[in-house]
């Protein structure tokens, strides 16, 4: 008879390299989003080059996000290498101050936004011009993706309450570290990339 | 991804593992059929709908098929089928537009994609790599149930009052971005955008699942060069995919903001009804750029999956090893590779730098190399072969002829002088749809009479199997082949009725003639549809190795359980191409049997392994 809990323990199976699924999963999951935004940036420097590109200049405000996520980076590191020391205490503060710097990160993006659109540099309509509008789309959609990077974090959050992240069970906070890190350096790509190509 | 259900505690497993016996084999048929998270269940999920989409997209050619023969006749009697679509006896020439659309669409995406790959890299990479499922069970049924959904939406807009698309499956702004342009730019253009943008979801989630399994679960023993070249093939697809799908997704994104938020990325200086739109500084070409970014390496996620079924049946049917193992390896490398160079070769008259075309066309000819390399494989692999015509052979060999007349007409596109001429006409359309459209179908009734006996535990009818090939085959060349005379005379694609055109008036009949193979080829399909139907109920019983073919799925029970391999998982010892090994005692030596057992046939450099 076949085992039951085989759905299971299937990733028991023997493995050719030293990677679990799941994390080897994650990156190319993180492969996926850099096509993406290689898509972006692309389009953007194509585009640029047509001409009719209105230059404006960016808010203050997208350096101090850029400070805010280098930092929850930084944070989420020290909750992890907590995790492998399995100092609980420190897991869950570092993890609380990375989600936090997230958020903050978030409300800073949304106050760009707000200061572009009393600069009159606006996502569409009569008056939008395409460098406006990818400015607009290469926030929100890493937003996005910070968002459900926050989700993640959350659910890594409520894990290490659980006793359920130690220095045993570091799966999920390694994925979740991987894709933290991802995020800000992507960021970093996205905020370096919007100075060279103003 | 956000959910790691796996085993993080695997003793717990190890100690629930009798508790958990019971229950498992009162499985809810819920969880069992529907929301299942077995890899063969979601294969066969996927098959069933990818033929009942094949069956619609069948019918949308047949619509405009008929009136491209018959431009004169009246459509009174398709009336209770299509309704308002036919005025006055006529077809609506804006239908028009949208069947050719949905044609498109739906045989690209939710056929010869998710269909083909969807079924068999989720069928055959656990069986064939010896894994007990995917690596992500769950991923897995989400990739369908996403696919169901954008399945649901796409379906639903063939219904709406202004119709589904219609700006043809490449959906080229400003057509497409203006709900002004057209009926089908409507509420039909906005269901297509998020019915794919869920189908790229799905397709993601699926891709990272067959290349994580491929990766990091095979079985001991099973090497990256003894997989069998299905494998190979699933595993490159599924890359292209992961690499191609997310620009798609920026693309459309992008669309979707200059359709209903305003942004101009796309749109710049356009007049409707003599009125000046506001968009100014976008860019149709940057659209085209993104598109088919996507858009070619999809062509090959469309043909790859169907050389990889092939070589496996060929090599099978033959009784012969494959012929060059290895360049059959470097050449689907190869062509992953160039997928990602060439696709400015559908833009040679969009306006591009001819520098840039002669680049690429420099580039989308070299593609004919590891093309090539690939058929003079399939030939030495049959020649003087000790072949059976099964009928998944026949579809094997069928796609071989296919794959070459459609492959020669594309050295001559690929030419961007020649492309000047031949860009969009039906020259066009004959050529994808020999090499790819019909080339893939190919592969994929050849896998799917290949693998019905592990999938259903059962025998498809050769007979109708043998009726079905001929039908096809013929008919596919019927409508193809003079397809070419009537693109080189300048037919454009897309074309509603070429009555207008004294030109073209000499080739109305040929139009009609078409017209006739073609409804003849679908009707056909219906036989195969049958005995399809028919043998999962009612098929003679399959034996354990109904092809004496040497792969892993072939040690599996009849009809595999969840975990596939009762026992364990066998070892693999051997390439999956020992057929007709001299010395040997039978004909064939499946992957699992170690040298050990066969000192008779072990060739010198193999003795050591013994």
């Amino acid at each position: 008879m076949m085992s039951p809990a085989l759905n299971k323990d299937f990733n028991n199976a023997p493995k050719q390299i030293g990677v679990d699924p799941l994390k080897f999963t994650t990156w190319l999951f993180i492969v996926s989003i850099c096509m993406m935004f290689g898509a972006f940036t692309s389009a953007y420097i194509v585009r640029q080059s047509e001409g009719n590109w209105q230059q404006f200049d960016y808010p203050q405000g997208l350096l101090y996000n850029t400070i805010f996520i280098v930092l929850s980076s930084v944070t989420m590191q020290w909750a992890y290498i907590a995790a492998k020391k399995d100092n609980l205490k420190a897991l869950k503060a570092a993890l609380f101050i990375t989600f936090a710097l997230g958020i903050a990160f978030l409300l800073g993006q949304w106050g760009v936004w707000s200061e572009l659109v009393q600069n009159k540099i606006f996502f569409g309509g009569a008056t939008a011009n395409p460098s406006g509008s990818f400015m607009y789309v290469l926030t929100g959609v890493h937003g996005f993706h910070l968002i459900t990077g926050l989700v993640f974090l959350i659910i890594v959050l409520l894990l290490a309450f659980k006793f359920k992240v130690h220095a045993k069970s570091l799966l999920r906070i390694e994925m979740c570290t991987t894709y933290w890190h991802f995020l800000t350096a992507l960021w970093l790509y996205l905020y370096l990339f919007l100075i060279a190509y103003k | 991804m956000a959910n790691p259900n796996i085993t993080i505690h695997p003793e717990v497993h190890a100690e629930h593992a009798h508790h958990e016996h019971d229950e498992h084999h009162d499985q809810h048929w819920l969880w069992k059929y529907i929301f299942s998270q077995d890899h063969k269940v979601i294969a066969k999920q996927f098959l069933f709908l990818g033929i009942f989409w094949a069956f619609i997209g069948g019918a949308l050619s047949s619509l405009f098929r008929i009136q491209l023969g018959w431009p004169e006749a009246t459509f009174a009697w398709l009336e209770p089928v299509l309704g308002t679509w036919v005025e006055g006896g006529k077809l609506n020439p804006d239908f028009y537009l949208a069947l050719v659309t949905m044609h498109g669409t739906i045989m690209v995406f939710f056929v010869l994609t998710a269909g083909l790959s969807g079924t068999f890299s989720n069928f055959l990479i656990p069986l064939q790599i010896g894994a007990r499922d995917m690596a992500s069970g769950f991923m897995n049924m989400l990739s369908f149930w996403f696919f169901f959904i954008a399945s649901a939406i796409m379906f639903y807009s063939l219904f709406l009052q202004n119709g589904p698309a219609a700006a043809g499956w490449t959906i080229y702004p400003p057509l497409s971005a203006l709900p002004q342009a057209m009926p089908g730019s409507g509420a039909g253009m906005t269901l297509w955008l998020v019915s794919m943008a869920l189908f790229i979801v799905s397709q993601l989630l699926g891709g990272v699942n067959y290349i994580t399994t491929v990766i990091n679960m095979r079985t001991k023993g099973m090497s990256m060069t003894k997989m069998p070249l299905t494998i190979w093939s699933f595993f490159l697809t599924a890359i292209l995919g992961l690499l191609s799908f997310p620009v798609l997704f920026s693309c459309a994104l992008l669309l979707i903001f200059d359709r209903s938020f305003g942004t101009s990325f796309y749109l710049s200086d356009i007049y409707v009804a003599g009125e000046a739109l506001t968009n100014v500084g976008g860019s149709p070409i940057l659209f085209q750029h993104l598109f088919w970014f996507l858009g070619h390496p999809e062509v090959y996620i469309v043909i790859l999956p169907a050389m990889g079924i092939v070589s496996e049946v060929l090599a099978t049917n033959a009784r012969k090893p494959i012929f060059g193992y290895r360049a059959m390896i470097g050449s689907l490398l190869g062509i992953t590779v160039l997928a990602f160079v060439v696709w400015a070769h559908h833009m040679f008259v969009s306006g591009m730098n001819p520098f840039l075309g002669s680049v690429f066309m420099f580039l989308t000819l070299i593609i004919a190399v590891p093309s090539a390399v690939k058929v003079f494989n399939w030939l030495g692999t049959i020649w003087r072969g000790n072949l059976v015509f099964t009928t998944p052979m026949l579809f094997a060999i069928g796609f071989v002829s296919l794959f070459i007349s459609g492959g020669l007409t594309g050295i001559l596109l690929g030419n961007s002088a020649v492309d000047i001429q031949l860009h969009n006409t039906y020259f066009v359309v004959a050529h994808f749809h020999l090499v790819m459209g019909s080339a893939a179908f190919f592969g994929m009734f050849c896998g799917v009479y290949h693998w019905f006996p592990k999938m259903f535990g059962r025998m498809m009818d050769e007979k109708l199997g043998y009726i079905h090939f001929w039908l096809t085959f013929i008919g596919v060349y019927l409508v193809f082949l003079p397809m070419h005379y009537v693109g080189i005379a300048g037919f454009p694609r897309r074309y509603y009725a070429f009555t207008a055109f004294d030109a073209f008036s000499q080739f109305g009949d040929l139009n009609m003639y078409i017209s006739l193979a073609a409804i003849l080829a679908f009707l056909g399909q219906f036989i195969f549809l049958f005995n399809f139907v028919y043998s999962i109920f009612r098929g003679r019983r399959s034996p354990l190795n109904p092809w004496h073919s040497n792969t892993l799925e072939w040690t599996t029970p009849v009809n595999p359980g969840h975990g596939n391999w009762p026992g364990e998982i066998p070892t693999v010892y051997r390439w999956p191409y020992d057929y007709s090994k001299p010395g040997a005692a039978e004909d064939y030596i499946p992957q699992h049997i170690p040298f050990s057992q066969t000192t008779s046939s072990n060739l010198p450099n193999e003795k050591e392994l013994e």
